[in-house]
């Protein structure tokens, strides 16, 4: 993001997307097939989290809600965000089949970065924490299965 | 509802490869009963002579949610006699069976509010748009209550098929494309037949009556051979179309070579009227789908309470009380009492109300996350695809983000018209959910011209529908999968004490009305029997 456009969304009072580095702008705004081909955090969130929880992550209120992520006291645990992305529940959907460990590694960090409590913002998950989650809900599905 | 987004449960990847293989291993019935098992090939068994004995003497039931299966339950049960209440969430009756016209203001969650300026007598359909024939249950209810359908093309031979990267990026018309697939492969097994590589699995009888359903099938010439010429133009099309002027043969286009059909990637996009929920005849009501609902509604009478936010449901062995806000004065809690309850709200919304049930509905409740679709309206000024192309009604299809181009069924020759110009689907979705209002409009015109350049200059206003953004579903319909179906789906049709679950998420048939319809059938057939005992 240059310089010049990062000081106009300041002016426009969005400082919390003038923060996010390097939003990258040859990420596809859509997808060629069911998964998703954006790659970082920032995009995914875009791409995916921003439609129900929305951009700021104040989440909304209708018949139900969408959770706000902003100052979301369960994002202090790294495995319940893991497990709901991938494995989803009630109304979020499941996205560990349209996306890959590093794609869930990349938008869990970025929703940690934005929103998670402060000792965890700086925190990138790494490839094997996901890896191992995934295998986790698998084996729980398998042995769950009729 | 939407149906199958034409693609309403559209199996995943995964899914797909699954019942291909299973095709391969064990034949097209065995695919057939797997589509059914997954609610997705269905013939609806609804009855047009359905309707319940009569009701126990001042039984009363209350109705959560006015959408189809709704209105449908409350308007049989006040048919056998029972005193019904209904509770909705919108200041409108029909759930998804909604459509939007001029005037008409929609706020979506996280406040974006669209206003909508279609002409007098345009509209979009941004859920439901057709409804298969054998789609009894809405049909029947279509009858008896005098809502006019008309005609929905689902097939338009001269409508487009679009890949970005097939033929330079241009549209090929579906008549065409379908016309030289389904010759070159015939050509192609006529030549194994008669290269007698076929003589070990097929009679020379057998051989010979292939060949003769091939020449047929595949617009074959007398030596079994698709090339240009009269047999090919009368599938394909001629260039120029003939019936006058003065030239005594009319020039016959080349046909596709296989190759060339198979390397653009479009062969496989070509069953758009394959499937059995969209075989011709399909139908829409006359003026929008919301037909339907008002039509409902106007049966059921006075007893729907709108903008009514449910927030718990009790029950204990005399009868059944919902607690519910009125969206104009929130905060003031109110409550609705009766002997029994049909709850109709989505699975989304109803997993986060507090509601007294066994642990194992409520399993079932929270096990099914939503489909995510978007669709969006655009009005253009001049009916282009009328004048300058030829399509009446039908869709397009592409590997664009808006996937579908769906042209308006009715009206034909009018000045002004409204295209679904997306429909959405999968990870597209989700990307243009995220989307503004506005910023969806744009997208859908931006991708869209590269079909029908003449989008630009013509258009005039658009609205788009995001399932996801919808305040009263949260999402767009039921997503089950194969494995929730198996461990919850028996749990979610059982009468749990006093209250009885109906929808579409209730249902074999996800994402069309008729699953609504059915489902509310068979909630107020439960109910009517524990009732009567």
């Amino acid at each position: 993001m240059s310089r010049h456009m990062r000081s106009a969304l300041l002016l426009l009072g969005l400082s919390a997307l003038a923060a996010l580095p390097a939003l990258a702008l040859d990420e596809p705004r859509f997808s060629a097939g069911w998964g998703f081909d954006q790659r970082s955090g920032p995009a995914l969130y875009a791409a995916i989290c921003a439609g129900c929880h929305m951009p700021d992550g104040r989440g909304a209120r209708g018949a139900a809600a969408y959770p706000a992520l902003a100052g979301n006291a369960r994002l202090a645990a790294t495995p319940y965000l893991l497990r709901m992305i991938m494995k989803g529940g009630k109304a979020m959907p499941a996205f560990a089949g349209v996306l890959d460990d590093g794609q869930v590694g990349a938008v869990a960090s970025e929703v940690l970065r934005r929103f998670g409590p402060p000792g965890q913002s700086a925190v990138d998950i790494a490839n094997d924490e996901v890896a191992a989650m995934r295998a986790a809900i698998q084996q729980e599905q398998r042995s769950q299965a009729p | 509802m939407v149906g199958r987004m034409s693609r309403q449960t559209r199996p995943s990847t995964s899914r797909r490869a699954w019942l291909q293989q299973l095709g391969r291993a064990a034949g097209s019935g065995a695919v057939y009963a797997a589509l059914t098992q997954l609610g997705l090939a269905q013939a609806s068994p609804a009855r047009a002579d359905f309707g319940l004995g009569r009701a126990p003497k001042g039984a009363r039931v209350l109705v959560l949610g006015a959408g189809l299966a709704g209105l449908v339950s409350a308007y049989e049960l006040q048919r056998a006699g029972y005193q019904v209440q209904l509770l909705e969430y919108q200041a409108r009756p029909g759930g998804r069976c909604w459509t939007l016209r001029g005037g008409d203001r929609y706020t979506e969650l996280g406040g974006a509010s669209q206003h909508c300026e279609f002409a007098p007598g345009e509209y979009f359909n941004p859920g439901p748009w057709r409804i298969p024939y054998h789609h009894h249950g809405v049909l029947g209810y279509c009858k008896r209550l005098g809502v006019a359908l008309q005609p929905f093309i689902q097939v338009n031979h001269n409508a487009y098929v679009h890949g970005q990267q097939a033929f330079g990026g241009k549209p090929q018309r579906w008549r065409e494309l379908q016309a030289d697939f389904q010759g070159q492969v015939s050509e192609l097994l006529a030549k194994v037949v008669q290269q007698h590589q076929l003589d070990e699995t097929l009679s020379s009888e057998d051989q010979a009556r292939l060949l003769e359903a091939l020449r047929s099938h595949g617009a074959l010439d007398a030596q079994g051979r698709y090339r240009a010429g009269e047999i090919a133009a009368e599938r394909r099309g001629f260039g120029p179309q003939p019936g006058g002027g003065v030239s005594a043969a009319p020039p016959h286009d080349q046909p596709l070579g296989l190759h060339d059909v198979l390397a653009s990637g479009l062969a496989g996009r070509l069953d758009l009227g394959s499937g059995f929920e969209y075989q011709m005849p399909l139908f829409q009501p006359v003026g929008g789908m919301d037909a339907i609902a008002r039509a409902l509604a106007k049966a059921v009478g006075p007893r729907i309470r709108y903008r009514a936010r449910v927030t718990e449901i009790q029950q204990d062995e005399h009868g059944v009380t919902a607690q519910y806000e009125d969206l104009a004065r929130p905060g003031t809690p109110l409550s609705a009492s009766a002997d029994w309850c049909i709850c109709t709200l989505p699975l989304s919304v109803l997993s986060q109300v507090e509601m007294r049930i066994s642990p194992a509905l409520r399993a079932a409740i929270d096990a099914v996350s939503y489909f995510a679709a978007v669709k969006v309206g655009l009005q253009f000024g001049r009916r282009f695809w009328e004048e300058d192309e030829g399509i009446y009604g039908g869709i397009s299809s592409t590997d664009l983000a808006i996937r579908t181009i769906g042209y308006p069924s009715h009206h034909f020759h009018a000045r002004k018209g409204v295209l679904l110009g997306a429909y959405a689907f999968g990870a597209n979705a989700y990307e243009f959910s995220a989307l503004a209002p506005a910023e969806r409009v744009r997208e859908a015109l931006r991708l869209g011209a590269q079909i029908h350049p003449q989008y630009p200059a013509e258009f005039e206003h658009g609205v788009a529908v995001a399932w996801h953004r919808h305040p009263a579903t949260l999402g767009c319909f039921a997503w089950w999968t194969q494995a929730a179906r198996e461990r919850h789906y028996a749990q979610l049709l059982r009468m749990d004490g006093r209250l009885i679950l109906a929808g579409e998420h209730a249902s074999l048939l996800p994402a069309w009305q008729e699953g609504a319809v059915l489902s509310a059938q068979h909630a107020v057939t439960q109910l009517h029997a524990k009732a009567s005992a």
